[in-house]
């Protein structure tokens, strides 16, 4: 039951895709949730890039932004807390030919999955890894997460958070082998597609931040950023994220920055004054994991058996 | 398993005037203690590889030191080897030693708390010294050696270093080699085999070293020759099968590629490591791949990533690690992902003794994730179980969709013993990853409703789309929070293991089907209870033992076996209160962990008798152990 059936790979006739070949069950975030623009903008580019759904998978962690795979058509991987990229880490290990997408969250990326984050942005295998950073834990209902603003009032800080946020941005262009950076929000569709069809074709691990409402919790966060277009600094280059001219009439804040230069990125992901959108750094040179994993696909049977014997052999007594 | 532990036979001394006395034995220990790093290892594991290559039961066991980089000539440091020689099959690792060559008295001292040693121990100790040019250490030895004389030991002192320096001028060097030439003389053989292996094992560095070791060799067996008025001889039986010689990890690591299991993620953890060590090496060549995680908690998300995506993965570990997995454990068993998790037990808890052998993550094994997680544990007895083990939980893994646990232990890691070369089959390999369209009337979690279980759509087939998750849900893996769906669905998970137990073979009793006392025992201890239990019946004694391979589910049978017998008794490494102790004062004693499953599963009251010392059981005290419950039963 488990043999290759030789007719597997023919297709009868083309294939085409459309939107509902992606759209799962309906998704139950919040009105207002910035959850939903990222679905969208991902089912967009699935269909723009004819992606079979069954070669499509998606993983998350858990949290709110983590039940993304539910509302996917395609292969999903719900898993642990902080836990998807080892999990995606492992499928890809294997199989080059599936396409693949990581929901993480701000708690479940940068507070109890850290590890794997700094590791799996180092293994750079070719996966989008999409980091919903609301500045809050929202499926346990507001408590402080790594990237809550000090002094923001939550359920574990009623007084205000005690610590100024990590940066998820300088984070990850600070670990070794990061070959793709870039930051984008939820409520721009424009610039949230084009960052994800960017990261989507970038030979690596492609590391995305994108800043996410949660009208329930962080309201208060957002809602400047999203009506003072000015604090956004739209970064700019021939080969950066594409912004047309209706992304650039929003965002008239703009800096033309070359994603090659790593140390101008730190210095625009550290900037305290305006949120950084675009991309920061791409490296389409970096070492890639998935190439050494991949190694020895598709030996036979025949050739397994045949190498298991030569080195019984050398346990001869 | 036939057992030919007989007390030794003497032949006449030798026909020729001056022939030394030879002893024929039907089984001998030897150990071989040094400081670390002066390759006592190295010079055992080539006598018990030469001994297994004429035909003799071997088991070799290491003694490793507790501390990385002991000073020398401390307790701490001892490292070494014991070789357990046989005339027939060696199944453990035996008592206590019969012959010991030791590098210094010091490190004699830790095989001593070990109980290693007993009064008639022959013991050859490097005199070097007691020409020592620091006074204290002079004092120790000769102190030692008083120390040793009266504690009954017989001890020789041999000049090894003094013979060594004569051809090597770094004697820590070339130690080892003597060494087993003095131990061929000692057990009556030539030098054909050892040069043989020399030359196989040094060729490569070069006809200068081959010609140095032979130098050392021959110095050894001449020295014995010479100085020694008495050999012994365990007569090997000419070998039939074609035999391949391993330790338990590297049976692990071999059976891993036997079943064709692509992907191993690991994180090193003592005394797993040397495994995954093995396999790194070699995966390769299968055309795997084993990927060291940042941690436990990566390793076995990375297994399941790979088994979820079409490639049943391993991952290998031991309790610390075992503890790290327990999250995505339960996450296997909710979303039915086939995987296999080794691990090799050793002292517990926390980091307790890292390279010493424990049978105590049992009940973590059964019960450490949250909820009802039903899971398949095996528990192999042998080296040779360790290899065929890892194909039969792969299969079983996929078949029941879902992690199967294979505990191992320190004691298995180590030990040495030879096994009848497997015929690797095809059908013994992972087939290719399934890619045929899936049948879109068949839902991701068809549970049949007699056995529960379902077949797996894997990413790629078209049409089995589906989102796993660890959150309760349907046959459609559609999020359910409703009570009657959940109720069925863990019905579904558990059924599992009453459908394997089904078609498991009745457990089986090794003795009369019925008596006085049975033992229950699993894992590494199968050699000392066999050992014991026949001791004890060539002397009329109706004791019997039954030896458990599936911990869960459970094999069958085993409430009508227990009541066959008047009393019922596990047999195991690991901590559990002892019902005598009077400070104990409770009606609750917390037992060793089999027998708390046994009891919990068949509503027998069996005791258990355990240990911890941190070392394989001898059968000598397996053997005090029945008889004293044997006593008490006719009293
Ligand atoms: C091991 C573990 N610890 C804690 C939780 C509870 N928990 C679920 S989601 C979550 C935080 C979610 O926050 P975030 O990752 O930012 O996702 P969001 O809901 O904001 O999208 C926590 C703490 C859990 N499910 N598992
Ligand atoms: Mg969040």
């Amino acid at each position: 039951m488990f043999g290759l059936k030789d007719d597997w790979a023919e297709e009868e006739r083309p294939r085409h895709f459309f939107l509902e070949d992606y759209e799962g069950a309906i998704a139950r975030w919040c009105p207002g949730c910035g959850d939903h623009a990222v679905l969208s903008a991902v089912q967009r580019l699935c269909r723009d890039e004819q992606l079979p759904p069954e070669k499509t998978v998606v993983v998350s962690g858990i949290g709110c932004s983590s039940r993304f795979p539910h509302y996917m058509k395609t292969y999903g991987f719900h898993g642990l807390h902080g836990r998807a990229l080892p999990v995606a880490c492992g499928i890809r290990s294997r199989r080059p030919d599936v396409h693949m997408f990581v929901a993480t969250g701000d708690g479940d990326n940068c507070s109890i999955g850290t590890a794997h984050w700094v590791h799996a942005v180092r293994y750079n295998m070719r996966m989008v890894v999409m980091l919903f950073d609301n500045n809050i834990y929202g499926l346990t209902k507001n408590q402080t997460s790594p990237t809550t603003h000090r002094g923001f009032n939550s359920m574990t800080h009623p007084h205000g958070a005690w610590l100024s946020p990590l940066n998820p941005l300088s984070v990850t262009l600070g670990i070794t082998n990061a070959s793709f950076v870039a930051q984008t929000v939820d409520w721009n569709p424009i610039h949230l597609y084009a960052t994800i069809r960017e990261g989507f074709h970038h030979p690596g691990l492609a590391f995305i931040r994108i800043l996410q409402r949660c009208p329930h919790f962080t309201a208060s966060v957002f809602e400047p950023i999203q009506r003072d277009p000015s604090l956004v600094l739209l970064l700019e280059h021939g080969d950066g994220i594409p912004a047309n001219d209706t992304v650039r009439r929003i965002y008239k804040n703009r800096q033309e920055h070359d994603p090659s230069d790593r140390n101008s990125a730190q210095a625009i992901a550290d900037r305290g004054d305006c949120f950084p959108i675009g991309l920061l750094y791409r490296n389409r040179n970096a070492e890639r994991y998935d190439e050494i994993s991949a190694r020895g696909l598709g030996m036979t049977g025949a050739q397994k058996v045949a190498a298991v014997n030569r080195m019984l052999d050398r346990f001869l007594v | 398993m036939e057992a030919l532990w007989t007390e030794a036979e003497e032949t006449p001394a030798g026909t020729e005037a001056d022939a030394p006395h030879v002893q024929r034995l039907m089984q001998h220990v030897v150990e071989i203690v040094s400081d670390s790093g002066e390759g006592a290892q190295t010079a055992g594991q080539m006598f018990g590889t030469l001994s297994a290559k004429m035909g003799n039961g071997v088991w070799t066991v290491e003694i490793i030191p507790a501390e990385i980089e002991p000073p020398a000539r401390s307790r701490a440091g001892a490292s070494g080897i014991r070789i357990r020689l046989g005339h027939g099959d060696v199944s453990n690792a035996g008592d206590t030693a019969d012959v010991v060559v030791g590098f210094n008295e010091q490190v004699l001292y830790s095989r001593i708390d070990q109980g290693a040693f007993r009064p008639g121990t022959l013991i050859f100790l490097d005199n070097k010294w007691a020409s020592d040019p620091q006074a204290e250490i002079q004092e120790a030895y000769a102190t030692a050696l008083a120390d040793f004389r009266q504690r009954g030991y017989v001890v020789r002192e041999i000049p090894i270093d003094a013979e060594c320096l004569k051809h090597v001028s770094d004697a820590r060097k070339g130690k080892n080699m003597w060494v087993v030439g003095f131990l061929c003389a000692l057990y009556s053989r030539d030098l054909e085999l050892p040069k043989k292996e020399i030359a196989r094992r040094f060729g490569k560095k070069g006809a200068k070293i081959v010609e140095s070791n032979y130098r050392l060799l021959e110095s050894g067996f001449g020295w014995a020759q010479t100085n020694l008025d008495y050999h012994f001889d365990v007569p090997p039986q000419p070998e039939t099968h074609e035999k391949v010689v391993m330790n338990g990890n590297q049976a692990i690591a071999m059976g891993c590629m036997a079943a064709g299991m692509e992907v191993c993620a690991m994180y090193p953890i003592t005394p797993a490591t040397s495994a995954s060590h093995f396999l790194a090496g070699t995966m390769q060549e299968i055309g795997g791949f084993l990927h060291q995680a940042e941690d436990e908690i990566a390793a076995i998300g990375f297994a399941i990533g790979a088994s979820y995506a079409g490639k049943t993965a391993v991952t290998i570990t031991s309790g610390p690690g075992f503890a790290l997995k327990t999250e995505f454990l339960g996450l296997a068993v909710m979303a039915e992902i086939p995987l296999v998790v080794v691990v090799v037990q050793r002292g517990g808890p926390s980091t307790g003794l890292p390279t010493k052998v424990e049978q105590g993550d049992l009940l973590a094994s059964m019960f450490a994730s949250p909820g009802d997680a039903p899971k398949i544990i095996l528990a192999p007895a042998t080296i040779e179980e360790c290899f065929h083990f890892m194909v039969t939980a792969r299969k079983l893994a996929e078949t029941f969709r879902g992690p199967v646990i294979v505990l191992s232990d320190a004691n298995l890691a180590t030990g040495v013993q030879p096994f009848p070369k497997p015929e690797v089959t095809e059908s013994w390999m992972a087939p290719p990853i399934d890619q045929s369209p899936w049948d879109t009337t068949t839902k991701p979690y068809d549970w049949d409703p007699q056995t529960g279980l379902s077949a797996r759509p894997i990413p790629g087939q078209r049409g089995g789309n589906y989102v796993l998750t660890g959150l309760a849900h349907d046959e459609d893996s559609k999020v359910a929070y409703e009570s009657a769906t959940n109720q069925r669905t863990m019905a579904a998970r558990s059924r599992k293991l009453a459908a394997l137990q089904r078609t498991l073979k009745p457990a089986r009793v090794v003795g009369d089907p019925e008596g006085d006392l049975l033992a229950v025992t699993w894992g590494s201890t199968l050699g000392a209870i066999d050992e014991a239990v026949m001791r004890l019946r060539r002397e009329g004694e109706k004791v019997s033992y039954v030896h458990l391979r599936f911990l869960s589910p459970l094999e069958p049978g085993l409430k009508e076996i227990f009541q066959r017998f008047r009393k019922v008794m596990t047999v195991e490494i690991n901590y559990g209160d002892d019902p005598q102790d009077p400070t104990l004062r409770c009606d609750a004693p917390r037992f060793a962990q089999l027998a708390w499953m046994l009891r919990a599963q068949t509503l027998c009251d069996l005791t258990s008798w355990s240990r911890v010392p941190g070392g394989p059981l001898q059968p000598g005290q397996i053997e005090e152990a029945l008889r004293q419950q044997l006593t008490a039963l006719k009293g």
